[in-house]
């Protein structure tokens, strides 16, 4: 059994899903349908899409403090500027993008600590946030409306597209060749280095990705809640690194798996729906929130024993 | 000179000077007594709980405790509840902010050593738990602290103010625990390298439990003070100083690498970070511009600090 579970790690997170959406059915059946699944997780869309960004950056074993503060000013661009005019808005995006590959760059040229400076980026993509939209407003365009909410026969849009997101990500990261050279940076850098790579560009890579999966979470978001506001998903970044790790993802050596990390935001989503079915006070939400982390890290610790000895240390 | 420029600390002093300098520019030096005395207060609570996250960081890559504001708040809201506005309770309240402290910390550390999770992930899930705590035990009530309590916390002493000093000694008790304890060398050893430290027979886990320990117990602090100095908890009260803790601890030229600390930076940090904020004000930018300019500076401090030392 534990072997079974080592061997294959997706098989936790994907059991914990299994197990957490058997408990939800049973105690609200009215759950187990189109409509109910769509509703379960509807939300997970744009925190999958937040997830894979964050996994981007862990994959270059950086961490981002910022994807909250990113993914609010993409969703604020989507609702003003994309709506009102779309070429400027695609520009905007695109420069969003753009703007994450220079900061890789950065960070890699001068050495600098990821953590602190995409801290100091949080300030500046909430400040322009703020400047775009200075209060809660704007309007998602139509045709993303339409795609966020289309119901697609046979199996809900949040299904597909979460299904669709893990499939991109696992070719882009898995299957792909530069993916692997990627994941090979977060390995061990200086050995990618030496076989001829230059590590700069692919760590822009990395994180024009992560901005690009950003900026996709801000529009998917916009889809759905058809406003924005400068603050709309700061929660992100917390539950982004929850999810990553969830997924089986690691903070160190490249290891991470992108279904897995969409396995852990659909877990994430699910815990919030099973909790409010619990009738549990909202004072305890949160905190049986962590408590479900911290449980399902337990498991994996019971089937997936490490032999790392200094415990804890990443 | 060379020395001193040479000391990453100072860069984060400098920055604090030049936004103090900068403002007094615009007023035509009115008012620099009051600014001083504002960024000492306010800059006093982001220096205690930046004291502890400065600890935990100095153990080295990975280790930073999220769970700072969830303390904060959890010590604040429960050590105002115990005291219940009667006087003569303050330090009945201050034992109970720091067995909060203690509680959270080794609860952490549990998790940590325990189920073996990275500290982000542990501090991240348990602070969840300590939220709730907080939410369960508050039901928005707003107890008030007794009088002398609010007295002492946003009062003065030789013009100081009493949460400054309170900072500065807890900053030299730290500062002393570091360069001159045993326990202080253990830590910078267990930092620079946990698996040689451990070979050379320093007790690691006791190094880092204690760590995890005294970070909780400077936020638990830092939680009651500011809930006294404001007239009561809140529930968000802890929320800035996530990011404020780390902020300070990197603008003030501790390696985030680990393994080497430097309290006076954290003071500067916590000045600057106050000062910037109302310098901007005074300059009359906008919310947005604002930070947009703060996080600029931050990268630029970190940029300068880190291109300037020297590198091993």
């Amino acid at each position: 059994m534990r072997r079974l579970f080592s061997k294959y790690r997706i098989l936790l997170p994907l059991v914990s899903l299994a197990l957490l959406l058997v408990a939800t059915f049973y105690m609200q059946p009215r759950t187990m349908s189109y409509f109910g699944v769509n509703l379960l997780f509807n939300l997970a869309v744009p925190i999958a899409l937040a997830t894979i960004a964050q996994m981007c950056i862990m994959m270059v074993e950086d961490i981002d403090l910022s994807v909250g503060a990113f993914v609010s000013l993409a969703a604020c661009v989507t609702a003003t500027l994309l709506n009102d005019q779309p070429a400027l808005g695609v520009a905007v995006l695109a420069s969003l993008v753009a703007a994450y590959a220079v900061m890789g760059a950065v960070i890699h040229r001068l050495e600098l600590p990821a953590i602190v400076v995409t801290l100091g980026m949080s300030f500046v993509w909430g400040g322009l946030a703020l400047f775009i939209l200075p209060t809660p407003g704007g309007a998602s365009p139509g045709w993303l409306r339409s795609l966020m909410t289309s119901t697609p026969p046979m199996v809900p849009m949040a299904v597909v597209a979460s299904v669709v997101i893990a499939a991109v990500a696992h070719l882009l990261i898995i299957r792909s060749g530069i993916g692997t050279v990627l994941r090979g940076v977060g390995g061990n850098a200086r050995s990618v280095a030496r076989a001829g790579w230059p590590v700069i560009r692919l760590k822009a890579l990395a994180y024009g990705l992560a901005g690009l999966f950003g900026v996709l979470a801000g529009m998917a978001l916009v889809g759905l809640t058809t406003s924005a506001d400068a603050n709309i998903a700061l929660r992100y970044t917390l539950l982004s690194i929850a999810g990553v790790i969830l997924g089986g993802g690691e903070f160190t050596g490249g290891k991470i798996s992108p279904v897995g990390a969409v396995i852990g935001a659909l877990t994430l989503t699910l815990a919030a729906s099973f909790l409010s079915f619990l009738r549990l006070s909202p004072d305890w939400q949160i905190g049986a929130q962590g408590a479900i982390l911290i449980i399902v890290l337990m498991a994996r610790l019971l089937f997936t024993r490490r032999n790392t000895r200094d415990g804890g240390g990443i | 000179m060379s020395t001193l420029v040479s000391r990453p600390w100072i860069w984060s002093w400098l920055a604090a000077g030049g936004a103090f300098l900068l403002t007094m520019l615009l007023t035509d030096g009115r008012g620099a007594g009051e600014l001083a005395y504002a960024a000492l207060s306010f800059g006093a609570f982001a220096a205690i709980v930046g004291l502890g996250q400065m600890m935990v960081i100095t153990l080295g890559p990975g280790n930073v405790d999220l769970s700072i504001p969830a303390v904060m708040t959890l010590s604040g809201t429960l050590a105002l509840k115990a005291m219940g506005s009667v006087p003569g309770t303050e330090l009945w309240g201050l034992g109970v902010a720091v067995a909060v402290g203690l509680g959270a910390g080794g609860a952490n550390f549990a998790l940590i050593y325990l189920l073996r999770l990275p500290p982000i992930i542990a501090t991240l899930a348990a602070s969840l738990v300590y939220q709730s705590v907080a939410i369960w035990s508050n039901r928005g009530l707003r107890v008030r602290p007794p009088e002398a309590l609010a007295d002492f916390a946003t009062g003065r002493a030789l013009g100081i103010p009493n949460v400054a000093l309170v900072g500065l000694v807890l900053a030299v008790v730290i500062w002393v625990a570091l360069e001159r304890s045993i326990w202080g060398r253990w830590l910078l050893a267990s930092g620079q390298n946990m698996r040689a430290a451990r070979l050379a027979g320093v007790p690691v886990q006791m190094v880092r439990a204690v760590t995890y320990l005294a970070v909780s117990v400077l936020a638990a602090v830092a939680g009651y003070l500011l809930a006294s100095f404001s007239g009561g908890a809140s529930l968000n009260m802890g929320q800035e100083y996530l990011l404020m803790s780390i902020a300070v601890v990197v603008i003030g030229g501790t390696s985030i690498a680990g393994g080497n600390s430097n309290v006076p930076g954290v003071w500067g940090g916590a000045l600057f970070m106050f000062l910037v904020v109302s310098m901007l004000n005074s300059y009359g930018f906008g919310a947005g511009v604002r930070l947009v300019l703060t996080g600029s500076i931050i990268i630029g401090i970190v940029i300068v600090a880190s291109t300037r030392r020297a590198r091993p």
